[in-house]
């Protein structure tokens, strides 16, 4: 685990932020930009001194402002992914990565050769800096962090500066890092689809404060969320499992909590994780079983809580055993149905959005 | 050096291996001065700042007299020099470099500042991540990143220490086959009747010298360019 605490006092702005992170996992640090994010991350690495902190990773105390501890960055074993690469320009790719590598501190979990396969660099060694784009400078930088031996990896908007293919070409690889390596990773972003793509975990910053945490499906729910991502992005986020492949449809079974949904995927092995997003907007509400509709999915539950979303609209939540899913339905609507909670009530789905092929940590030991 | 004469060959010798001895001499100094005056923030850096620079705006005539004053036999360093180590820096070649490198250290220092003003520090930061501590960051990050700026600090500060004239003549006297550098023996060459002649043939000697100079410096300053990327 990574717990962090820490307060800084910088002109106006006042960072104060406690939160823990479950270790591997990756944990997204969202929230406008000038909510602290980075500010966050560079007190975890060592960069930021804050005025009052605990830092502590498994055990190992990093920073404690009352004991007068304080690992500096170049012992601290945080691996970082500056946003803008910072690759050293007066140094080939290789050299780069064997920079890191020669300073690396305790037990070796990620070769050069392992590190090279996952990010596909081989053919960048021999080139200078500047002779890569934005993609690959940010799968070098990678590369070069993993080298040190992290104890976590510190991934500070590090798509920010590409373009949406561009980005493409990096998230893959650090879903193969995720899943590979186990590597814990703090990752802070201002984008919700990287949010969708790599979190396990959320810790919501608003101004210098975290507003919100908690494992992704939980905090998919979240009121603070919902204000941040905008109506049209709200919807459940579940972590399902393709059950298989249903043949009078051809579509994908798939698990989420007690229920089943079918998608379209192709591909899919019995067993895979998939997460899938089903928006508030795309689920409509029924008291009864719904027959002879257009509509495939259709999860039973339990009506758990009714809250006022917009002057028209109420989002409702339904426990479907082990998910809770969320509907946005007009007002109107809430009280024709009568709705209460500990309802029975059906949830149809009308689409269902696929956000990743794999999203839990592997069962097998970490590497490290 | 078939084409120079004696005298000619011997000015040149002497003025490229005083030039070169202030060079070497002021290089740490330098890099060290410029790293203190742009990354550490301290009580009276404003006058080591002006210190640095004050030979740049005295006559040189000044600074050789000072240096006289200091380091001549009787002065407080030369009278220490000469009875701890047998060293006499006034009416010497060392004492000829001494000049040199007095007045040419404003310009080492300004050069090199300029460039490590534009180091990133962010890159530092990444190699503190990395696991680099001080000293090696300095060594590898950036120390090879403001190379641009040390040679331009060398060449022009060897350029100048070429061409140095007032301080070195008032502290060192203008003596053949010691002190007598390029410029001294051109100005000795101006005053003897008849020297027209041997002054045009030095003239030249310095010009093909500065232009040589300044090409070298140009043709580096490309190659360290390509080698950082810019």
């Amino acid at each position: 685990m990574l717990a962090v605490a820490a307060a800084k006092q910088r002109g106006a702005f006042a960072l104060d932020v406690r939160f823990d992170l479950p270790t591997p996992g990756v944990a997204a640090l969202f929230g406008r930009s000038g909510s602290g994010k980075s500010m966050v991350v560079n007190t975890i690495a060592g960069l930021l001194k804050p005025d009052v902190g605990r830092i502590v990773h498994d055990g190992t105390v990093l920073l404690d402002t009352r004991q007068h501890i304080d690992v500096p960055p170049e012992r601290r074993r945080m691996g970082y992914v500056f946003q803008d690469a910072r690759l050293f320009p007066h140094l080939s790719v290789a050299a780069n990565l064997r920079y890191a590598e020669r300073r690396a501190a305790g037990s070796t979990y990620v070769s050069l050769d392992t590190v090279t396969g996952l990010l596909d660099l081989g053919s960048l060694m021999d080139r200078r800096t500047h002779q890569l784009s934005g993609g690959e400078r940010q799968r070098v930088a990678i590369g070069r962090a993993l080298l040190t031996q992290p104890r976590v990896l510190l991934l500070d908007e590090p798509l920010a500066a590409l373009d949406g293919a561009r980005r493409e070409e990096v998230l893959p690889y650090l879903e193969t890092l995720r899943d590979q390596l186990a590597i814990p990773m703090v990752y802070v972003t201002h984008d919700f689809d990287e949010v969708l793509r790599l979190a396990t975990h959320i810790v919501l910053l608003e101004s210098g404060a975290v507003v919100a945490q908690g494992d992704v499906a939980k905090m998919s729910l979240d009121p603070h969320l919902r204000s941040l991502i905008g109506p049209d992005q709200v919807g459940a986020i579940i972590d399902g499992v393709v059950l298989g492949l249903d043949s009078a449809s051809g579509l994908t079974k798939v698990r989420v909590g007690h229920g089943e949904l079918r998608v379209e995927a192709k591909n899919l092995a019995v067993g895979t994780p998939l997460r899938v997003q089903l928006l508030a907007r795309d689920v409509i509400v029924s008291t009864q079983i719904p027959q002879r509709l257009s509509v495939r999915n259709c999860l039973a539950g339990l009506v758990t809580g009714i809250q006022d979303d917009d002057p028209g609209s109420d989002l409702v939540t339904i426990d479907i055993g082990g998910a809770v899913i969320v509907a946005r339905i007009t007002k109107a609507a809430t009280h024709e149905l009568a709705l209460t909670p500990q309802m029975n009530a059906w949830a149809l789905v009308k689409s269902v959005s696929l956000r990743g092929h794999s999203f839990a940590v592997p069962a097998a030991e970490p590497l490290r | 050096m078939m084409w120079l004469t004696a005298d000619e060959s011997e000015a040149l010798r002497l003025s490229l291996s005083i030039a070169a001895r202030s060079v070497a001499f002021n290089l740490p100094a330098a890099i060290l001065i410029a790293w203190v005056l742009t990354r550490v923030r301290f009580v009276g850096r404003t006058l080591l700042d002006a210190l640095v620079h004050l030979p740049l705006v005295l006559p040189p005539v000044v600074v050789g007299y000072v240096l006289l004053l200091l380091f001549g036999t009787r002065g407080f360093i030369g009278s220490w020099l000469q009875h701890a180590f047998g060293i006499q820096l006034v009416f010497t070649r060392n004492g000829a470099a001494l000049a040199t490198a007095v007045m040419s250290f404003p310009l080492m220092v300004r050069a090199m500042r300029i460039s490590l003003e534009n180091v990133d520090r962010g890159l530092e930061d990444a190699a503190r991540t990395l696991g680099a501590r001080a000293a090696d960051r300095f060594a590898t990050i950036t120390l090879p990143l403001m190379l641009p700026g040390i040679i331009a600090g060398v060449i022009t500060a060897f350029s100048a220490a070429l061409g140095e004239f007032g301080a070195v003549i008032t502290f060192v006297s203008n003596i053949p086959g010691e002190t007598r550098t390029l410029p001294l023996a051109l100005y000795t060459a101006l005053q003897a009747p008849g020297g027209e002649h041997a002054a045009a043939r030095l003239a030249g000697l310095s010009l093909g010298l500065g232009l040589g100079g300044l090409l070298l410096s140009e043709w580096f300053a490309r190659r360290v360019r390509r080698m950082l990327g810019r």
